[in-house]
């Protein structure tokens, strides 16, 4: 396909924010404040809880580490998200495209759609746990890397031409049930946790609570097959669990119509009431629980509405996750229409929800797809902040007429093979890799950029 | 209507919360904890659904 075409086709679905948004388009405190609650009360919670659990962190693990993994998050978005988003006022496609050229925003966006897709499938294999509970399908169990049993087959394909085809007919129906939807998961997941306190032993006046904690549920010891976890995990995967939204910049998009950048500490309410809080509760959850299937979890603890609420969590990810994994899809594909490419990713995504792994691994998925994205959120930092310092010129595609930044993309090239090398052959956790990768993206775009561009002249 | 949904919805969020607690202090039965959580899911999503999520967020 032609650059040409790629280019305008990019631009066309992204047509509608192309200009800087102006003063009066900028929205309160309060929106922000319901997004960012909305979107980290999701079915990722749900699993992360329970994992945290299975590779043995402690009490203090996760509660100190939650704490400051979680505030680090918010200074993220707060001290280095915001305020780009509140000077450039641009949608992370945009500010991309100007930077990087149509050919790396394009590769950028495909990689996205990918990344979403298996996300969505996670989700979506999340929600089969639940629906599979009144067929009594065997559940995949903590160690299963394949499909169990013909039930969950069928159980997931079943979800997954559901929320495929929920996203073919238009994201946009199903935003506001995801916004109803999200302050009574928040209480679910609290609900279910008070619920699971009898079956671990707490007293009723909670004197035992932290005893209880510590012997039952953040062992500290974790279960066999799975990886030990220290604080450093937990602090490291908590900061990072959204890098591609906070320093990988994907919420430029968002936080451009904020009328200030402090409007980034928004975010606490993501993080401490979605992850920090619905973590440790589904931490209890499983602890009380003799299943590693989310939806079995959530029904031995409170019964249907533990079950409805695993699926409307995996599926209210899903949805608008498999949606924007379409268009950025149709960029790609000749003539097709949307929804022939929105079925096409929902096949891709229902294909990997087959597989337990993409549930049971999520922490190092989620990892790795905040890492893939990160050293494109030190670009767009270098690009704004040490451009100019450096006698270097800005939005060097947009100015050059280029499709191509090359300082970017080797940036980006070099930086992911640099990690996953350390990775697969040094032995360095992901949930360590995103921060200096991050790091070393501004610093080598910066480089790269004064060679690049003294010969492009 | 909106104050008498918001109330409605609100009923709902307290039969998703209060039932554990009954529950964990030995009021009530866990299937009758289940069973009013279960009712509390539907009268939140038959009245939040008429208030809630009508104003869209940043960008819609």
């Amino acid at each position: 396909m032609k650059i040409a075409a790629i280019s305008k086709k990019l631009d066309s679905l992204y047509e509608f924010d192309r200009e800087p948004v102006n003063n009066k388009a900028l929205q309160g405190l309060g929106n922000f404040l319901g997004t960012y609650a909305g979107e980290h009360v999701a079915g990722t919670e749900f699993v992360i809880g329970m994992l945290f659990v299975a590779h043995g962190v402690s009490v203090t693990d996760m509660f100190l580490g939650g704490l400051i993994g979680n505030i680090l998050a918010v200074l993220s978005w707060a001290l280095i998200t915001a305020p780009i988003a509140v000077k450039v006022r641009l949608s992370l496609y945009w500010q991309l495209k100007k930077i990087c050229g149509s050919v790396l925003v394009f590769l950028y966006n495909i990689i996205n759609a990918l990344m979403f897709c298996f996300l969505a499938g996670a989700m979506v294999a999340v929600s089969a746990t639940a629906v599979g509970i009144p067929f009594d399908v065997k559940m995949p169990t903590l160690s299963d890397l394949y499909p169990s049993s013909v039930g969950w087959v069928v159980t997931v394909f079943a979800v997954g031409a559901v929320i495929t085809t929920f996203a073919i007919l238009g994201f946009e129906k199903l935003a506001r049930f995801s916004k109803v939807a999200a302050p009574w998961m928040f209480f679910i997941f609290v609900a279910a946790a008070i619920s699971s306190f009898p079956r671990l032993g707490i007293e009723t006046d909670l004197s035992n609570f932290w005893e209880v904690a510590n012997t039952k549920i953040w062992m500290g010891t974790a279960i066999p097959g799975q990886s030990q976890f220290t604080i450093w995990h937990v602090i490291f995967f908590t900061w990072f669990a959204n890098a591609a939204m906070h320093l990988g910049m994907s919420d430029l998009t968002l936080l451009r119509y904020a009328k200030k950048w402090q409007y980034g500490y928004a975010s606490a309410v993501g993080m401490f009431l979605g992850h920090y809080v619905a973590w440790i509760a589904s931490g209890i959850l499983y602890a009380a629980a003799n299943s590693d299937a989310p939806g079995e979890v959530a029904y031995q603890a409170i019964g249907i509405a533990g079950a409805l609420c695993v699926i409307v969590a995996g599926w209210t990810t899903a949805n608008p996750t498999l949606y924007r994994a379409g268009l950025a899809f149709q960029v790609a594909s000749p003539g097709w229409s949307r929804w022939k490419v929105t079925l096409l990713a929902g096949l891709i995504t229902t294909l990997a929800a087959l597989f337990p792994a993409l549930v049971m691994k999520l922490l190092d998925f989620v990892a790795l797809y905040g890492l893939v994205l990160i050293p494109m959120g030190g670009v767009i930092f270098a690009d704004y902040y040490l451009m100019q310092k450096f006698g270097l010129k800005d939005y060097y595609a947009e100015r050059m007429k280029i499709n191509f930044n090359w300082a970017a993309g080797l940036t980006w090239f070099i930086l992911l093979a640099a990690a996953l090398a350390m990775n697969l052959i040094v032995g360095i956790e992901l949930y360590f890799l995103p921060l200096p990768a991050w790091v070393l993206a501004i610093g080598l775009f910066v480089l790269l950029s004064k060679i690049y561009q003294k010969k492009i002249g | 209507m909106k104050r008498i949904l918001q109330l409605i919805s609100l009923a709902g969020l307290l039969l998703t919360i209060l039932p554990p607690i009954l529950f964990f202090l030995g009021r009530i039965s866990h299937t009758l904890q289940n069973g009013l959580m279960l009712l509390g899911a539907i009268v939140w999503f038959a009245s939040a659904i008429f208030w809630l999520g009508s104003k869209p967020k940043p960008g819609q």
